[in-house]
């Protein structure tokens, strides 16, 4: 059984966004990268899966340039075997899952974190599948192995389902999925350095789509305290300013 | 001369820092304000690496150098300086003499538990009436051919409850004054130790503290560390090297106060502005942060300089003596920039701010770095 974990190298989760460029790309300078949280999850429950018994050998790839490859070591960091970067710019997921696509067709096990916390895309994980024709199951939240089935449990509206699935599989993993991201022990720290880290050359593929514009969020106004003699200033505000009643 | 740091010690760095920012944080008021062990994340610690971890990797450590411990115990003591002194005391008053000064039995038989974490330490030095002035001691370790019979107590004992293993710094040749002293492997359960009550302190109060007594303590021949008389210097290069581990646990406590001032001045607001628009309050965050940057370049100074096997007594010092006392200043205005908020329990800074007035009392009083200090100042 060997399992793959796809890793996006995203801004520390309280980094400061800003746009450069007239606002066609994000500046990075000075941004702090980590794991995205959600592969962070899947890669911690791997560990765990192979802690378990019954896995080979987890990998995890990304796909960017050589400035990812220090998240990349982190994830060796934590209990990866051995890790992949497919040297090009991530800027379309069409694009990501094709490059993923030539890797990952040797795994049983494909787990890919639901969204990247940057563009919060959710969208290599099924296409990735699709490409492979491997089977595929979203909002992932538990995974155990069976003799030859993966059981997996998905949340679903209100509530959760509980089914078995054979591989290969492409999970795509939500909150839950492992307890908490598991920090590194020293141990590992010192091992990671050890482990193979490989550089692939991309394929050709397209970028499917193109940034046209960034719009940061309207900045978040104070809150109006009123005294309690004049509640009736709540309605007047909530027509004249607000606007919603 | 090289500011950088590599991938390993930032990822150490992160590694301390995760966990204190998600565990320790957790439960750091509670064991506080009750004085409870943190028994638990002691044995996460130990399980990351963090307890031994300068130690040779054959014994048992993790083999990181000083520069990484600089990291984690600012990292850690940004939260919570109770499990930074417990992991300080393990690492490099205990370990660090043993790893350095111990035979290889010794390695074996007692190192190796205590950098694993499956056990932990603590060094015995101070007295009652020997504290700063560590060449009175008291308490003897008689010859007796094959064994030695401790006697005397000890005093302020960092972790004395929870420790399997203590170093024991005697007398046995009172007539040789310091070079007549020894230092020795106990194991804590040996008939004729016992402990007085829990020091119930100012601060750090989630590590606990006891004396020590002994009566008629038989400890092996073997068990002596190094030759016999060796235990002054034993002790001295010890705490030496322990001084960099409470420097950077003073700096901690200090970078931790201004994080916190920091988003509470961007966060409160006075006179229809936030406090750091208030020239008064933004000017108190830069001093605070000059001193933190004045004290981190110290403390990496004196790791760099242990791990490249150079003199670090005036620079562990100096080290130690500057980040007590700024540590003791920062907290003092971070609870000032809080105002009323900063002297109640929630804010954390009133906790920071009397956990910082120990670092400038252990391991070395601001005064007794300055003694080293200034001897070397006057030196022809």
């Amino acid at each position: 059984m060997k399992i793959l974990v796809l890793i996006s190298n995203v801004p520390d989760t309280t980094t400061k966004i800003r746009f450069t460029g007239d606002n066609t790309a994000f500046d990075d300078s000075g941004v702090q990268w980590i794991i995205n949280p959600w592969d962070e999850l899947a890669l911690t429950r791997a560990v765990e899966l192979k802690e378990a018994g019954g896995v080979d050998k987890i990998t995890v790839a990304n796909v960017g340039e050589k400035s990812t490859e220090a998240t990349l070591r982190k994830a060796l960091a934590v209990g990866a075997d051995d890790a992949i970067r497919i040297d090009t710019t991530a800027n379309d997921a069409f694009y990501v899952a094709a490059q993923l696509a030539e890797v990952a067709k040797d795994y049983d096990l494909i787990l890919a974190g639901i969204e990247a916390s940057d563009y919060n895309g959710n969208a290599v994980g099924g296409m990735l599948a699709e490409m492979l024709d491997f089977n595929s199951v979203s909002a992932v939240s538990g995974i155990e192995l069976e003799e030859s089935n993966f059981k997996i449990t998905r949340e679903v509206d209100g509530g959760s389902q509980v089914i078995s699935i054979g591989g290969p599989l492409v999970a795509i993993v939500q909150k839950g999925i492992a307890k908490e991201p598991r920090i590194p022990a020293m141990r590992g720290i010192m091992m990671a350095r050890k482990k193979p880290l490989s550089t692939k050359e991309p394929v050709e593929g397209v970028n499917k789509t193109q940034m046209i514009s960034f719009e940061l969020p309207p900045p978040k106004t104070a809150c109006k305290l009123i005294d309690e003699e004049n509640a009736n200033e709540v309605i007047t505000l909530l027509h004249e300013e607000a606007k919603v009643l | 001369m090289n500011f950088e740091f590599t991938e390993e010690q930032l990822m150490i760095k992160d590694a301390a820092r995760d966990y204190a920012q998600r565990e320790l944080i957790q439960d750091v008021t509670e064991r506080d304000e009750k004085s409870i062990f943190p028994e638990k994340h002691i044995k996460n610690l130990a399980e990351l690496g963090f307890m031994g971890m300068m130690v040779d990797p054959e014994y048992g450590g993790s083999g990181m150098d000083t520069i990484s411990y600089v990291l984690v115990m600012e990292e850690l003591s940004k939260v919570d300086a109770s499990v930074s002194v417990i992991v300080s005391v393990n690492n490099s008053l205990v370990c660090f003499g043993l790893n350095k000064f111990g035979s290889e039995e010794q390695k074996h038989k007692y190192l190796t538990p205590l950098a694993m974490g499956e056990v932990i330490g603590a060094f015995l030095l101070s007295e009652p009436e020997a504290g700063s002035d560590a060449t009175h001691q008291h308490t003897t370790a008689e010859d007796k051919g094959d064994y030695y019979l401790l006697n005397g107590t000890k005093n302020w004992i960092t972790s004395a409850n929870s420790a399997s293993t203590y170093i024991v710094i005697a007398q046995t040749y009172p007539e040789k004054r310091h070079k007549g002293i020894n230092a020795f492997i106990v194991e804590k359960n040996s008939p004729g130790i016992s402990l007085g009550p829990h020091e119930d302190k100012m601060g750090m109060r989630s590590s606990d503290t006891h004396s020590v007594m002994f009566t008629d303590v038989k400890v092996p021949k073997e068990n002596r560390i190094g030759k016999d008389g060796f235990g002054f210097k034993f002790a001295m290069k010890v705490l030496e090297a322990g001084r960099i581990g409470i420097a950077a646990q003073a700096l901690g406590l200090a970078s931790g106060a201004l994080e916190r001032a920091t988003a509470y001045s961007k966060e409160r607001k006075a006179f229809g502005t936030e406090l750091a628009n208030h020239q008064s309050v933004a000017f108190k965050l830069a001093d605070m942060a000059v001193k933190i940057e004045n004290a981190r370049n110290l403390c990496l100074k004196a790791a760099w300089l242990k791990d490249n096997n150079k003199q670090i007594t005036i620079a562990s010092a100096m080290a130690k003596q500057y980040s007590a006392d700024m540590a003791m200043e920062v907290t003092t205005e971070a609870v000032q920039i809080h105002g009323g908020y900063g002297y109640v329990k929630e804010y954390h800074v009133e906790r920071l701010m009397r956990e910082a007035k120990l670092t400038q009392i252990y391991e070395g009083t601001s005064e007794v770095q300055k003694i080293v200090i200034s001897r070397d100042v006057l030196k022809d």
